[in-house]
């Protein structure tokens, strides 16, 4: 799939006056084996496009539910270069836009040219880097252009809006809006501010603004969800697939739907 | 194979070479620009830097000391050896010189709480001891094996009022006090300033960092030359993340007769693997906001680093080090925790101080590189913090007495 078919997910979703749902998943969570099934049963359900996490030594942007399913996922030897292999081994059956979110390193390490290349035969159509800053996304940028692979910016609440502006010029795929300031995770509540925040954002951006961090409950997803053109929820999916909840990730993404949401 | 950063970005602020930059997640980004602005700001500003001078003479109790090491000379048996003595400043380090000066600029910036890591304590106690002097909220984000190796300067930062937060993540070293200390600035970073402790991390800190510790150097220069009239032939000082060497060095770099030599913590030897000689050991890649040299393993996952000395216990070595290692200006090597261990006694037994084991390091590799050289030559040492935290480490690593 190409980064204007995880658009098109996206803006189709929103023009049927359903909200995108994009779930995050660690990859290898209970082993590289549990990929597929954890894919096919999350587009069955309904959702937009799926976020797969890779493990990382050192992820300073996630908070501990995310970490810690990044630690069991390490300590059965996932790996970025494993899980790129794994996808190929059925890509065929994958139905929705698939994103990669890494940490840089692993994609340093494994060669930017070559990492791009092998997503690209992965079938996957976006990437995030969390620590890759507007300013030193060039570094990627000349690798991933000659690819169908989006690189999806991240804007905060810190972001100013000349710094939001020149952020979402570049966007491809869809914009990342981080609805608050500090780790993936949880929370109960949300800034006053958020609401103003993510309509300016939607106002300059010209790809789809996806809201995440700290979504985790029904009510976050219809009341944040409400403010963007969909939501991206993390730590409560990892958390429910650890536990193998699977009617509690059902729940989170039928709230997405028109006729519940609206 | 890494791919080399292009021509454009090596020219940015911010870059050493190609190392350094600012690879951090976007809700730092805004703090990132405000305070290399606000920087940029107060050191054009003589109020702000005759008070920063002001506190590193009288309450650090700056200049130290270049020490002539008359019988470390001797038993070395070849260059005159000097000591800069940066442990006698306040706190026992060379650490706060760069807590006051950042600790400034937080207030001038308007901010009252400060967040840092430390690994051996010593950067830990220094922004502890600035944030009583100048009454702001503190929190330290500390290892847990260090906490365990560094029990009572713990209990010091207790003392002057910081919370101490202790880190079981990962190797519960500096490396994940790091981690720890980022995530607090990024859920925190509008109230609140994080006082990097070495030349590390995203721009502008390792160069905030680098000028603040550039005193070590600046004084040392005037001292030798008041006192051999000529600059040195070499100085060393011990890695970490390096803050000291590089405030040793850097103004001398344009000397090119003044050989430069950082020493790495080779832990149980390097061909063990257990080590924190990034630069020795390490391949590029990027960590903690900066393109370095890190430790890592063929996928890119960060490796745990391993030293006696918990202050060079870290897997990566500042940009500007990596850059100057590039062009060959300084040359890198390591030593190991049994060299550091003779290094500390030796020095201990013949001066009468007892150096940190991570200035250790640097005196056991300078009292080997003085005697290959002639005694008309004259070799700095930066001994960059006194070995007080370290006795109890040291008896436990003797087992229990001394060896010999």
């Amino acid at each position: 799939m190409t980064k204007q078919d995880l658009t098109n997910a996206i803006t189709d979703c929103v023009r049927l006056g359903d909200k995108a749902f994009v779930p995050y998943i660690m990859a290898g969570d209970g082993g590289l084996e549990t990929i597929k099934g954890n894919i096919v049963f999350l587009q069955q359900a309904g959702v937009t496009a799926i976020e797969l996490g890779i493990p990382f030594s050192d992820p300073v942007a996630d908070g501990p539910v995310i970490e810690e399913a990044g630690e069991r996922a390490l300590a059965k030897g996932v790996t970025l270069r494993k899980v790129l292999k794994e996808l190929t081994l059925f890509k065929d059956e994958v139905t929705v836009p698939l994103v990669i979110m890494t940490y840089l390193n692993p994609i340093l390490s494994y060669g930017i040219d070559q990492f791009a290349k092998d997503c690209q035969d992965s079938g996957i159509s976006g990437l995030i880097v969390p620590d890759l800053p507007h300013e030193e996304n060039g570094l990627l940028r000349s690798s991933l252009e000659k690819s169908e692979i989006a690189l999806i910016p991240l804007v905060s609440l810190t972001s100013p809006p000349e710094r939001i502006k020149k952020i979402t010029a570049a966007a491809e795929g869809f914009v990342y809006a981080v609805t608050v300031n500090g780790i993936t995770g949880v929370r109960d509540g949300f800034g006053d501010d958020l609401a103003a925040h993510l309509e300016q954002l939607k106002a300059v951006s010209p790809v789809p603004v996806l809201a995440g961090f700290g979504i985790s409950t029904p009510e976050q997803v219809q009341s944040i969800g409400a403010l963007a053109d969909g939501v991206i929820v993390g730590s409560a999916i990892v958390a429910a697939f650890h536990r193998n909840d699977l009617t509690a990730i059902e729940a989170l993404v039928k709230i997405s739907k028109k006729e519940i949401y609206s | 194979m890494v791919k080399e950063l292009d021509a454009t970005q090596t020219m940015r602020a911010g870059r050493y070479g190609r190392f350094g930059g600012q690879f951090v997640p976007e809700t730092l980004m805004t703090a990132l620009i405000e305070l290399e602005a606000a920087y940029d700001d107060a050191i054009a500003d003589p109020t702000f830097t005759d008070k920063v001078s002001y506190y590193l003479k009288d309450f650090v109790g700056r200049e130290t000391p270049l020490y002539f090491a008359e019988r470390l000379t001797k038993e070395a048996g070849g260059a005159k050896i000097y000591l800069k003595r940066e442990d006698l400043n306040h706190t026992g380090a060379h650490k706060i010189n760069n807590t006051v000066g950042q600790a400034l600029l937080a207030m001038r910036m308007g901010k009252k709480k400060i967040v840092a890591e430390t690994g051996a304590g010593q950067h830990g106690v220094a922004t502890a001891t600035v944030c009583a002097l100048f009454n702001l909220e503190c929190v330290i984000y500390m290892g847990k094996e260090d906490i365990r190796r560094q029990e009572l300067n713990v209990f010091r930062m207790e003392l002057l009022g910081a919370k101490v937060v202790s880190v079981d993540k990962g190797s519960g070293t500096l490396k994940d006090a790091v981690n720890e200390a980022l995530r607090y600035w990024v859920a925190n970073v509008e109230d609140t300033h994080y006082i990097l402790g070495s030349a590390l991390g995203p721009h502008p800190f390792p160069r905030i960092v680098r000028d603040f510790q550039r005193v070590i150097g600046v004084e040392t220069r005037r001292q030798i030359v008041e006192k051999e009239g000529r600059l040195p032939d070499a100085i060393v000082a011990c890695i970490g993340g390096g803050s000291n060497a590089i405030g040793m060095f850097h103004p001398f770099i344009e000397d090119e007769d003044v050989a430069l030599y950082g020493v790495e913590a080779a832990g149980s030897g390097i061909e063990t693997g257990l080590h924190a000689a990034a630069i020795t050991d390490g391949k590029e890649g990027v960590l903690h906001g900066a393109y370095m040299y890190v430790l890592q393993d063929d996928d890119g996952f960060i490796q745990e680093a391993h030293s006696i000395s918990a202050g060079l216990d870290y897997p990566a070595v500042g940009p500007e080090h990596c850059h100057l290692h590039d062009i060959g200006r300084v040359a890198y090597t390591s030593v190991t925790d049994a060299g550091a261990l003779e290094g500390l006694q030796l020095l201990a037994r013949v001066e009468g101080i007892i150096p940190a084991l991570e200035s250790a390091h640097a005196v056991h590799y300078a009292v080997e590189l003085a005697g290959t050289m002639g005694e008309e030559e004259i070799l700095v040492i930066c001994l960059s913090g006194r070995g007080d935290k370290d006795v109890q480490t040291v008896r436990d690593a003797l087992g229990g007495g001394l060896n010999d």
